[in-house]
């Protein structure tokens, strides 16, 4: 068995790409969630004055870097629990299945049309805030924090991991529920969990270092992983299409037939094959 | 082994085109094997062999069964109709032979490959199914809409493909459109196009016409007869038993279980068999006597006001009998007729036969 077909898979996230464009709540999302996550760390940073205790600005920049994160895992989410739900309210569902295309591309290719805007948006996000902090902040000590090496790497690996966290629950989500919107809910409150994990370091409960960010990092990774792999079984072709799953699978197999009742038409010739 | 049914001139899908005579044709170039990715295609055994054969296939969700004990044959290029009632197990079957859900029991080969979760991949590159929703992605163009289905099938020259499929569906001014914005019987072809697109050797069409007007739904016939012309399988799931008669070269009739497979005119003669319809100026004073000397009538009822019906082996043979016996009894003959019986007299029978409601 090959692996994913790569044509296949950026034909699915083309798809993806065009219909959130095309979808004013995803794209309010996409240009809202920015402005309030750049807006409000900003008001917090200029508000610190030059004598600002350390202790107060470290509680701003652990709140700076936990909006950072937010996006990252709130919003994939949101857009990954009507991926699955949304091509079968629309019907669309069966066409897609009826394809040669693999659960792997497809899950795949899903989850990069939502992976990347989510990354690309925190990483502006963070690099506006790093900006306008070192241009106008009148406390030098968060300039300082916020453009410390553990931090910046704990930023840069975490927002693509908390996504593909949040990407595979509501990818999950969305192939078991049968309401967009309740999808859209158990997802964003599924994806906050690591948010938990990403404070510690955010506050310095766990003392930010590159060690700790790369230790975080590939503890992530492998929750990710394992979590795709779950995500991967329960998209089962026959469950998302009639909502029950295969009690015996394998077609092909010669199981026992009960008499025929078939009524032959004497001129059609149907019969020499059993 | 079945030769699949003969494509005599006069079958009920033989019909004269009232389309432009592109319509339901598309260029040479969309007829070339869709290669897949990795050379996939190039493995495929060759195509011989009926389209579709299905033996004992079942499926049950729990303790209900779908369908139950499925067996026939579809030959290649063959239109085959199948009929029944509302959960009969039609969309089931489709969706069974479509590989997207699994049979519980029995085999099947659709396409020359066997019905196996490995073969489910080689299997889709061969086949097209259209649900009764045509299922497109309303905020998409027509065009966007297509370009996805070329690029999951691998093909080569998608553009040429998208071209040709449009064009075969009348829709090449359309395909900027968002597919949202079009009609049901715009989207019905949209989905017809899409079915093209990878050169199938079995298109499943379930409820194609469903919803249209005369008009769309006679162009979706247009378009079948083209791909039966060009020797594409398509396997029809269809409630208009009319569409069935005028299109299918067979029709099988599932009721959860295969009632009956033949062509609309066997499956007529099978279970009606001959009749003739006699009507005469003035009521026979002794019809016993009359029809008892004709050796070829084999039943008869009076229908009143001096009408008749007779079972007969062969109403061409019992015709010209019947009609010597009856002035020879001193009536006035008005008419000697052949008894017509529709598909839907044939469906109705076997659903009855059942003896329960539909389920």
């Amino acid at each position: 068995m090959s692996g994913p077909d790569l044509g296949r898979l950026l034909a699915m996230t083309r798809k993806e790409a065009r219909e959130f464009r095309r979808t004013p709540f995803i794209l309010g999302a996409m240009v809202v969630l920015p402005v309030i996550f750049i807006i409000e760390p900003l008001i917090d940073i200029f508000r610190l004055g030059s004598s600002t205790p350390a202790s107060a600005v470290q509680k701003v920049v652990g709140v700076t870097f936990l909006l950072m994160l937010i996006v990252p895992a709130v919003l994939p989410s949101t857009i990954a629990a009507y991926s699955v739900i949304g091509e079968r309210d629309q019907g669309t569902l069966e066409p897609l299945l009826t394809t040669p295309v693999r659960r792997s591309e497809l899950l795949l290719g899903k989850a990069l049309a939502a992976m990347i805007p989510s990354v690309l948006v925190s990483y502006v996000i963070f690099g506006v805030v790093l900006l306008c902090a070192h241009l106008f902040a009148a406390n030098q000590t968060v300039v300082a924090t916020l453009s410390n090496g553990p931090e910046i790497l704990a930023e840069v690996l975490f927002a693509p991991l908390l996504s593909g966290w949040s990407i595979a629950v509501g990818t999950g989500i969305s192939a078991r529920a049968s309401d967009v919107r309740i999808a859209q809910q158990l997802g964003t409150l599924a994806s906050l969990p690591p948010l938990a994990v990403t404070a510690l370091v955010s506050f310095q409960v766990l003392t930010p270092s590159v060690p700790v960010a790369v230790g975080f990092g590939l503890g992530f990774l492998v929750i990710d992983i394992a979590m795709w792999r779950v995500v991967a079984a329960m998209f089962d072709r026959e469950r998302l299409i009639t909502g029950a799953r295969a009690l015996a699978a394998g077609g092909g197999g010669g199981g026992g037939r009960p008499p025929g009742t078939v009524r032959r038409i004497q001129m059609v010739q149907e019969g020499d094959h059993e | 082994m079945p030769a699949g049914p003969s494509r005599a001139d006069g079958a009920p899908g033989a019909l004269r085109p009232s389309r432009p005579a592109h319509w339901g044709r598309y260029p040479a170039a969309m007829v070339q094997p869709a290669p897949g990715p990795g050379g996939e295609g190039a493995a495929l055994p060759a195509r011989d062999g009926p389209a579709l054969r299905v033996s004992g296939l079942t499926k049950r969700f729990g303790d209900r069964a779908a369908f139950e004990d499925v067996s026939f044959e579809v030959a290649r290029g063959e239109v085959f109709g199948f009929l029944g009632p509302n959960g009969a197990g039609k969309t089931t079957t489709v969706r069974t032979l479509g590989t997207l859900i699994a049979p519980t029991s029995g085999s099947a080969e659709v396409a020359g490959l066997p019905l196996s979760p490995q073969n489910g991949e080689a299997i889709r590159r061969r086949i097209s199914v259209m649900p009764e929703n045509p299922g497109l992605y309303s905020r998409l163009t027509v065009r966007e809409n297509l370009e996805l289905f070329a690029s999951l099938y691998g093909l080569r020259s998608p553009g040429e493909r998208i071209a040709g499929a449009l064009d075969a569906v009348r829709l090449a001014d359309r395909s900027e459109d968002r597919c949202g914005r079009l009609s049901k019987g715009l989207r019905q072809r949209v989905g017809l196009a899409r079915a093209l697109l990878n050169d199938p050797e079995v298109i499943f069409l379930d409820e194609p016409t469903s919803g249209l007007d005369p008009v769309a739904a006679g162009e979706v016939h247009d378009l079948i007869n083209g791909w039966r012309q060009r020797g594409v399988t398509v396997f029809l799931t269809t409630h208009r038993l009319a569409e069935a008669e005028r299109l299918c070269d067979r029709v099988a009739i599932l009721n959860t279980r295969l009632r009956s497979v033949g062509s609309p005119k066997d499956l007529r003669a099978s279970l009606f068999g001959g009749s003739l319809v006699v009507e005469t100026a003035t009521p026979l004073p002794d019809p016993r006597a009359v029809f008892a000397g004709v050796a070829a009538v084999m039943e008869w009822t009076e229908g009143g006001n001096g009408t008749y019906l007779l079972s007969v082996a062969d109403p061409r043979q019992a015709a010209p009998q019947v009609a010597r016996a009856v002035v020879a009894a001193g009536a006035d003959l008005i008419s000697l007729a052949e008894s017509q019986h529709s598909l839907e007299d044939v469906y109705l029978q076997l659903i009855d036969d059942d003896g329960s409601a539909p389920r």
